[in-house]
Formats: structure tokens, sequence, C-alpha cells
């Protein structure tokens, strides 16, 4: 009895079982596997190479690519955090019942728009001919239209705007759970605003903080849109390397190389980061 | 003896609704006082303009004869232990006492004398290291004091710690917070809406009821001489008998029953044709098969509904001849009435300078009333 029972639980098993395992399988592990062949091949030889990981450290316009990414990277979460922060406060804390859904449809409805959609919009408003140079040239504040378009302020705002709701929804579902009289029993054991959100809010909020900053933080790092389109030719991304290689310079091996670099470089920031800030990666998953 | 808070015709309003009514009240240093009402009578409204967390439409705050309109809560001489405590759960014991005085600025060495002799005090000195989650319920209500405590407040407010703990718990933190204001002093202002809790821990007791005090003084004085038909019922349990009123012969009061008893009455009212007055007699105050008979003694013949077995604190539920009510009596548990059996007729009895008159009010303390 017990073994034919056990017999028809792993059938049941197996047939839940098998879509996700071929789905996983097919349409991520096997594609995954053969770019790490490739990363390991060379173009016209055979035999296995580091030569393009090598590559990577050997040209500098690869490795400082890299770095400048991850660098704006890390700034767009920090800014991100800074907004998102007293936005969900004031969604979840200040804001009326009604008021806090109605705040929560305006942060969504961008996102019912695609990314480029979005990114196109921005580029209407912004570009030398666009709507805010001609309202300010028409208004006399500007004698001629400025290029706003193109620099490394201009893509740094398109990447906040793109990532903010990433980190607002996990920071709103830990602050909802906030109970009001931890805020009131710190204000009336003496603490200033300051020192709420340094003592009480943040810490509370650490595991939806870390969470959020991981997921802005691996957005921005392997966005292509945002910061080749408003960007432009002056903030080079490191994924448009790895789309130079690719479809234009047909160099795949290279482009796979760099593929992997971005991973392992991108989870090992994101470990040292978890170190530094004393956080499990089991608990915010949580 | 000093005064600690004072507060001077305090209204608060929330648009056209009055929740504190032109309060004024005086507690003297060092005492436990009790603000006794049931929810929604304006009493946690009162203890947060207290705190500063309203601002009051009206009136003054005074803690030791310093006025503190436009104060914010963080620089009152005053703070609050929360309905639900709100310890930190981000820190451990030991940083939640120390919070407050870290905010002062103090220094790390004083500090750490005065969280650890406060420890000491609650009894609990090897707790600085726990989390709050490995503590007990008590354990927590003693550290959300120690963490107020520490500065020395000028007067501690408390909102209700003792309602989410369970009934045994409850009764051992009542004399043990009592016990801990004697030791240390402090002036406590305690919300409540559990009169036993009110009675059992204070030195005075303001009954509030639809944000105006109904009557404020001791706690016996509240029990054995009610101003107000509110304070009778809602301060220890009461029967309430409907009667009407008139001036017998002789200059003496008498109240007249539903079933056309007369009752003799001591004291003086103010009668008025057509009022309605409802007759208070407390369940200790009634004797079964009493032996007197004297004139200011009232007798009433009735059937036993109901023996409410309680141990010590055991009640008969008697239904008077000709009505429908039902009076609680007590029943002393001295073998002497163990021979009452439920539909047995007895006599029941009271001197008449044990009950009292009021006219009858529109309230009600509990929603099914």
């Amino acid at each position: 009895m017990t073994t034919s029972k056990k017999k028809t639980i792993k059938w049941g098993f197996f047939i839940f079982f098998i879509p996700v395992f071929l789905w996983l399988s097919l349409l991520i592990i096997l594609p995954q596997l053969e770019l790490l062949r490739l990363s390991f091949m060379s173009t016209g030889k055979p035999g296995f190479t580091f030569k393009n990981y090598l590559a990577f450290f050997r040209e500098p316009i690869y490795w400082l690519t890299f770095v400048r990414t991850a660098m704006y990277s890390i700034l767009v979460t920090f800014i991100v955090m800074a907004i998102a922060l007293p936005v969900s406060f004031y969604i979840t804390k200040i804001a009326r019942v009604k008021a806090s859904g109605f705040l929560m449809v305006l942060l969504l409805v961008p996102f019912w728009v695609s990314e480029l959609i979005r990114v196109y919009g921005w580029m209407i408003l912004l570009r030398e001919s666009g709507v805010i140079n001609q309202v300010l040239v028409n208004l006399g504040l500007f004698k001629q239209p400025v290029e706003m378009l193109y620099n490394d302020a201009t893509m740094i705002m398109g990447l906040v705007y793109t990532s903010m709701l990433f980190m607002v929804i996990p920071i709103i579902g830990v602050m909802e759970s906030l109970d009001d009289s931890l805020i009131e029993a710190a204000y009336d054991l003496g603490a200033k605003k300051i020192t709420i959100w340094r003592t009480i809010i943040i810490p509370y909020c650490m595991s939806g903080i870390i969470s959020g900053a991981i997921i802005v933080f691996m957005l921005v790092l392997g966005s292509y849109l945002t910061p080749n389109l408003m960007g432009g030719k002056n903030s080079l991304w490191f994924t448009e390397q790895i789309y130079n290689q690719i479809i234009i310079y047909f160099n795949w091996n290279q482009g796979a190389a760099f593929g992997f670099l971005l991973l392992i470089l991108s989870s090992l920031i994101i470990w040292v980061f978890l170190k530094i800030s004393g956080q499990d990666l089991k608990k915010v998953i949580k | 003896m000093q005064i600690a808070l004072s507060v001077r015709n305090l209204t608060k309003k929330f648009g056209d609704f009055t929740a504190v009514n032109d309060i004024s009240l005086d507690v003297e240093d060092g005492k436990f006082f009790s603000i006794l009402g049931p929810s929604g009578c304006g009493k946690t409204t009162l203890l947060r303009m207290i705190a500063g967390f309203y601002e009051q439409t009206g009136g003054h705050i005074e803690l030791r004869g310093k006025d503190m309109t436009n104060i914010e809560p963080n620089k009152r001489p005053v703070n609050l232990v929360f309905q639900h405590l709100a310890l930190f759960p981000m820190m451990n014991v030991y940083e939640n006492i120390a919070f407050g005085l870290r905010r002062r600025g103090e220094k790390s060495a004083a500090i750490d004398k005065k969280v650890n002799d406060l420890l000491e005090r609650v009894g609990l000195p090897e707790a600085g290291k726990k989390t709050i989650d490995q503590l007990s319920g008590g354990q927590r209500q003693r550290i959300a004091i120690a963490r107020c405590l520490v500065l020395e407040p000028t007067v501690l407010l408390l909102d209700e710690p003792l309602g989410a703990l369970d009934a045994k718990l409850r009764e051992h933190m009542k004399i043990e917070l009592k016990k801990l204001q004697t030791q240390v002093g402090t002036t406590f202002v305690y919300i409540t809406h559990d009169q036993s809790e009110a009675m059992v821990m204070s030195d005075g007791v303001a009954v509030m009821n639809a944000g105006k005090f109904e009557q404020v003084g001791t706690p016996q004085e509240l029990y054995h001489h009610p101003s107000s038909s509110f304070v009778a019922q809602f301060v220890g349990s009461n029967n309430k008998l409907h009667v009407t009123l008139h001036k017998g012969e002789s200059s003496a009061f008498s109240a007249r029953y539903s079933n056309g008893k007369e009752f003799s009455l001591t004291g003086t009212y103010d009668l008025e044709d057509g009022d309605a007055w409802d007759l208070f007699i407390r369940p200790e105050s009634v004797i079964i098969n009493p032996k007197e008979s004297s004139a200011s003694f009232n007798l009433l013949q009735g059937e036993v509904k109901a023996i409410l077995f309680d141990g010590g604190n055991s009640r008969l539920l008697v239904t008077p001849e000709g009505s429908t009510d039902e009076l609680v009596v007590a029943l002393p548990q001295t073998k002497q009435f163990d021979d009452i059996q439920v539909k047995d007729k007895i006599r029941i009895g009271w001197d008449s300078s044990k009950s009292v008159c009021f006219k009858r009010a529109d309230w009600k303390i509990y929603d099914d009333e």
C-alpha cells in the first residue's frame, strides 16, 4: 500500500515538474551553456582559450566602461533609495487610505507603456527642438535652445525614473507593517525627526530597502535602452559594449565573455553590498 | 504638596465633534492618578494632548507650573507608555532603555549606570542583551515602563498598558505597577476602561464620560458616594431599579417601585413632575433573609433565578415579586446560605442609607444594553 502511494506522489511531482524543467533548461540553461562555451572559443581557431576574458582586462576601454557602468548604477540605486523612502512614507503613513491607492496607481501608470515609449517621451520633452526648450525660449528665459539630451545627468534621471517603482513597492510592503506608535514613542522619548528616520524607520525597512536596491541595481546595470537613447554616444554603458561585439563586430565569443563578466561582477558587487550592510540574502528575499 | 500636572479648561474638537470638553484637573506630585471611562469617552485624546501629540483647541496644560502650549512631544518632561508598548524591535532591551538618554546626548558611562540601575529596579537585571521577542508579556511591560522612567519624567502617562495581557497576568501586574510607583515615587497618570484597575492602583480617580469628568475623587469616595447615575453604574457593580420618587409625611422621601412597593430613602432630592428616577443598590448591600425590620430597612420578596457561583465573588440573581427585573445579590460563602436553591422564594432587604437615587440618564456603557 505505502509503496504504491509513494509512486503516485512521485508521478504527480514529475507531471508538474516537467514543464518547469523544460522551460528552465531549454530557454535559460542551454542557451547559457552555449554562450559559456562560445566565450571560451576564438573565431577561426579551434580549441579552448581565455583570450576573450583577458581582453576585458587588457583593453582599458572595456573595464573602464564597466567601472563607469557599475559606479553609475550604484549612484542611481542610492538616488532611487533617497527618493523612494519619503515617497513610501507619504503613501503608507501620511496620505489617507483613498489617496494612497490613487498615488499607487500614479506610480504604476508609467509602467503600462513600454520602456521604449517612455524614453521617447522624455526625448520629445528634452531635445533641442523639444517641448521644454520651446517653452523656455518663448518665455524669454533662454536666448536659444539648449541640448538637454545626451549627457550623464539626463541619463541618470531617466534611469532613476524607470527604476523607481521597483524600490517603492518593496519598501511600501515593509513600511505598512511599521506600527505608528513606534514613531510616536521615539518622538516622545526625545528624538528629532531625522533621528527617528535614522534609528527607527530605516532600520525597520532595511529588508525592503535591500531587496529593492538589489532589483534596481541589477535592472540599471543591465539596462540598454535608456543609456543608449538618452545618454547617446557620450555615455557608454557596458551593455552597449556587449551589443557592439555581437551585432556590429559579429564577435559572438567576445560578446558572450562580456555577458558572463557582467553576471559575475554584478553578483560580486551585490555580495559585497550584502556583507557591508550585514543583511542575509535569505531574509531579504522573504 | 507640589502640583505635578495641572490641566485648565482643556478642550479638543475634531471638526464638529468635541472629544474633550472643558476639563480641569490637578494631580499632586508622586500620586497614582487614573482616568476611568468607557471607550470613546475622550480619555486617550486627553492623554495624547498631555503628551503633546495633539494640540488643544482651548485651555492650558501645565507641568510643574510650566505652560506646555506649543512645546513638541520630544521637549516635554512627560513620557508615554503606549497601549501596545511600542518597544523598538530593531534594538535589544538595553538599547531600548538607553534610547532616550542617547537622544539627550548623555555620556556612555552615565547611560550604562542608569540603564543597569533601572533594569535592577524593575527586576530584570540580566535582560539587557535580550531582544524584544525573547521577553514575556509582563517583562515587556516592565521594560516599556523602564524606558520612560530612566528619563525621570515629571509625569508618566500610561495608556491602558495592561489591556493586552491575559486575566491572571493582569491581576499580577496591577499589584506590580502599584508597588513600582510607590517605590520610584514618580507621578503616574493612568488611563483605563477597567474600573478594577483604576480602583486597585490609584490614589485618585477621575471618571470620564462623553468628554467630561463626571466625578473626581478617591476610589472609596467614588464607590460609596457616587455623584451621578453614570458613576454609580460604571464604578463597581450596581443594581438599577426604575422608581418614581415622592415626598412622604414627615418630609422623608420615598421611592415607589414598579410592583407598588415603597422604599424609604435617606437624603434629599430635587423633585420635578414627570421625572423618572433610578434607585441604585450594591449587591453586597443587599442582605439575604434579613432579621432586621426597622422602618428604615427595605424588604422585598423574590424568587431565585440563578446561582452564579464564583468563589468569594458568588452572587444570586433574584427577581422581585411582581416585576421582571433581575437583582444581583452577593452570596457570602459562609455555609449559611448553602441550602438556597434555584426557584426558592426568599426575602431580601437593605438599609435605606445604602441606596442612592439619580434621575434617569440616557447613556449606554455597553452597546448591547
